[in-house]
């Protein structure tokens, strides 16, 4: 790995060529959408909801990589935000809210709840936090599933539908606008959007992690009772971890409600919790870069493996042997023990972890 | 920090007041009424045979262990109930017996953590980069440079701490308490593990410590380098003090030579 890095931080010092790079990455992710519409609209269905997951991972980073708190039921929040969406601008309450007045809605309410579950639970440390998160996540689900009587709140597990698209500035974010001679369909714009977001959301990441909180967050990973007694307040100091994550859980939620159009309890089970996670651990937890591509990976290899497993066994064997559901899921389970076996780290594992897993725990 | 350093000297009085402490675990009586006073700006001695409760103190006085008894004073006001971070917030920094630095992270760093306590950027200032978060940054590196320097590992500041060397880390971790600006230091055992050429170069850093206007309160268990340093010593036996006064005069009492050499069968056969 040392030579592509070295030529990337050759890269960094020259300010043109960075400047270079940045404008062609800009390019290529604003003309993804349309060389992928080529392949078919799934795939820009496909790459924002890679989008989305990375806004997800980026929030769980926050609070796993960061403030190093193991939360399994993370998805929770991400439900709260999507039900404050939709609840706020559908038909079921009648009510009809522009989405910047509900995004900033869905990001406190989720952060109320983010702090509700971590102000009793955030002197449990790792396994039993883990515990405790993974039994919240599921109680949010079994509400919703059942918050429909006596007071219709959720509408249980038929969900609600009918969800406002996104309207900025007079574009109807839920039908096809031409413009400059190009079809920008909803799922476009939406990935546009989704972009704006990310950039925010990594810009927020990047500038938390450098800074006093992200110091703060690093000294309880490393010794708890050191950063106490260095004068760290361990405990708001995680329970702000919990609240970002859960603000930006919150956020991604509301984009979900507002692309999906439908929510259901379903959305938000614990697979899903689980799922993300996994985007953090194999991306590398605590690298900003690192979550994103776990996140873009993991959204895509089930996608490219739905579609291709079939027609390789038709290839190889004349007839398809084994369901293709089945098979995707052995197939992305061994990629999972493989990569854990070759890099403990994650893909791009983030300075600190590295370090912190290539020492055996007697020598800390 | 020399330039404040005669107004705080000049303040005389006691710093840090502790008066029938005790603490148990289960059967165990680890500190047993204890009581001492610690006055501004010297060097107190913390000594005592291995399992005397000196450590236990520390851990008391630095709101890790919750006392059964007595109370404890720092600059007037009591301690009721403390958290570590509270205590460090209130000017009391310790180091650890088993040094504790953050071992993934740079020298740096670690100094820098340390002014965690004294600085105030919160998520907005530090999402927004403010003028004020960013001038704030640049004072906390300032500072923790100078830092390094004082303790003398200015050389080592992009170094992770676990690769430095023993002493160095001992000094890391003085370092890092320094940065919470502490007007009492609490040390434990600094000088373990140090070989003699450290050992001097430590006693000529407590000493700018001092001078600079830091109280210091020292468990150590090279007898010279505590004769040698302090201005007075506690000592602790089984939990209770047993004796307190200047060095000279602990080295001859009886009660002292008998804790940690054992009773003299008669006369002359002791030390």
């Amino acid at each position: 790995m040392g030579f592509p890095h070295d030529m990337l931080s050759g890269l960094r010092r020259d300010p043109r060529a960075k400047w270079v790079g940045v404008v062609l990455v800009a390019a290529s992710l604003l003309a993804l959408p349309f060389v992928l519409a080529m392949a078919g609209t799934a795939w820009v269905r496909i790459t924002n909801l890679a989008v989305l997951y990375a806004l997800l991972s980026l929030g769980l980073n926050i609070v796993v990589g960061f403030a190093g708190l193991l939360d399994l039921g993370y998805i929770a929040f991400y439900a709260v935000g999507a039900y404050t969406y939709a609840l706020l601008a559908s038909p079921h309450f009648d009510i009809h809210l522009p989405w910047w007045a509900i995004l900033p809605i869905g990001a406190a309410v989720a952060c109320t709840f983010g702090v509700l579950l971590g102000t009793p639970t955030l002197k449990l440390r790792g396994d039993y936090l883990a515990i405790v998160t993974l039994g919240f996540g599921e109680i949010i689900r079994i509400f919703l599933n059942n918050l429909s009587e006596p007071f219709n709140l959720t509408n249980g597990p038929k969900g609600i539908w009918s969800i406002d698209p996104i309207h900025v500035m007079g574009i109807d974010f839920g039908s096809t606008t031409r413009f400059a001679g190009l079809a920008f369909s909803g799922t476009i714009k939406y990935y546009y959007f989704l972009l704006v977001m990310l950039v925010v959301v990594i810009v927020v990441n990047l500038r938390l992690q450098d800074s006093r909180i992200g110091r703060a967050w690093e000294a309880i990973r490393e010794d708890e009772l050191a950063a106490r007694s260095m004068g760290i307040n361990t405990r708001n100091m995680k329970l702000l971890a919990f609240a970002m994550g859960a603000s930006f859980g919150g956020i991604a939620g509301g984009m979900f409600s507002a692309i999906q159009g439908f929510i259901s309890p379903e959305s938000f089970i614990l697979t899903e919790s689980v799922m993300v996670l996994a985007m953090v651990v194999l991306g590398g937890m605590g690298n900003v870069w690192g979550v994103i591509l776990g996140a873009v990976l993991l959204t895509f290899v089930p996608e490219v493996l739905r579609y291709t497993v079939a027609p390789v066994q038709k290839w190889l064997f004349g007839r398809s042997l084994i369901d293709a559901e089945v098979i995707r899921m052995l197939l992305f389970g061994l990629a999972m023990v493989v990569m854990m076996l070759v890099r403990p780290a994650g893909l791009l594992p983030s300075a600190v972890r590295k370090r912190e897993l290539a020492v055996p725990h007697d020598e800390r | 920090m020399s330039a404040e350093a005669p107004a705080r000297r000049a303040d005389a009085g006691t710093i840090l007041e502790v008066e029938g402490l005790s603490k148990r675990f289960g059967g165990l009586v680890a500190l047993s009424e204890v009581h001492f006073s610690i006055r501004r700006g010297e060097i107190y001695g913390l000594i005592g045979p291995n399992g005397a409760g000196k450590t236990t103190l520390f851990n008391v006085l630095t709101g890790i262990y919750r006392q059964d008894a007595g109370s404890i004073r720092f600059e007037g006001a009591l301690l009721a109930h403390p958290t570590p971070d509270r205590i460090a917030a209130l000017g009391i920094a310790r180091t650890f017996q088993n040094i504790r630095l953050f071992a993934n992270l740079s020298a740096l760093e670690n100094v820098m953590i340390g002014r965690h306590v004294r600085t105030h950027a919160g998520v907005v200032g530090a999402i927004l980069r403010t003028r004020r978060t960013r001038a704030e940054e640049a004072a906390i590196e300032r500072r923790a440079r100078e830092l390094l320097a004082y303790v003398g590992i200015e050389k080592r500041g992009n170094e992770l701490a676990r690769h430095l060397s023993y002493g160095d880390q001992r000094r890391l971790e003085i370092a890092r308490s320094l940065a919470t600006d502490p007007r009492l230091l609490a040390l434990d055992e600094p000088a373990a593990g140090m070989n003699a050429t450290e050992k001097l170069e430590l006693r000529k850093l407590l000493g700018a410590i001092r001078a600079d206007g830091t109280t210091l309160l020292i468990i150590e268990h090279d007898v010279r380098l505590v004769m040698g340093l302090c201005d007075r010593v506690l000592v602790l036996d089984y939990g209770r003090n047993i004796a307190e006064g200047e060095p000279r005069a602990i080295q001859r009492d009886p009660r002292v030579i008998e804790a940690y050499l054992g009773k003299a069968p008669e006369r002359g056969a002791g030390a």
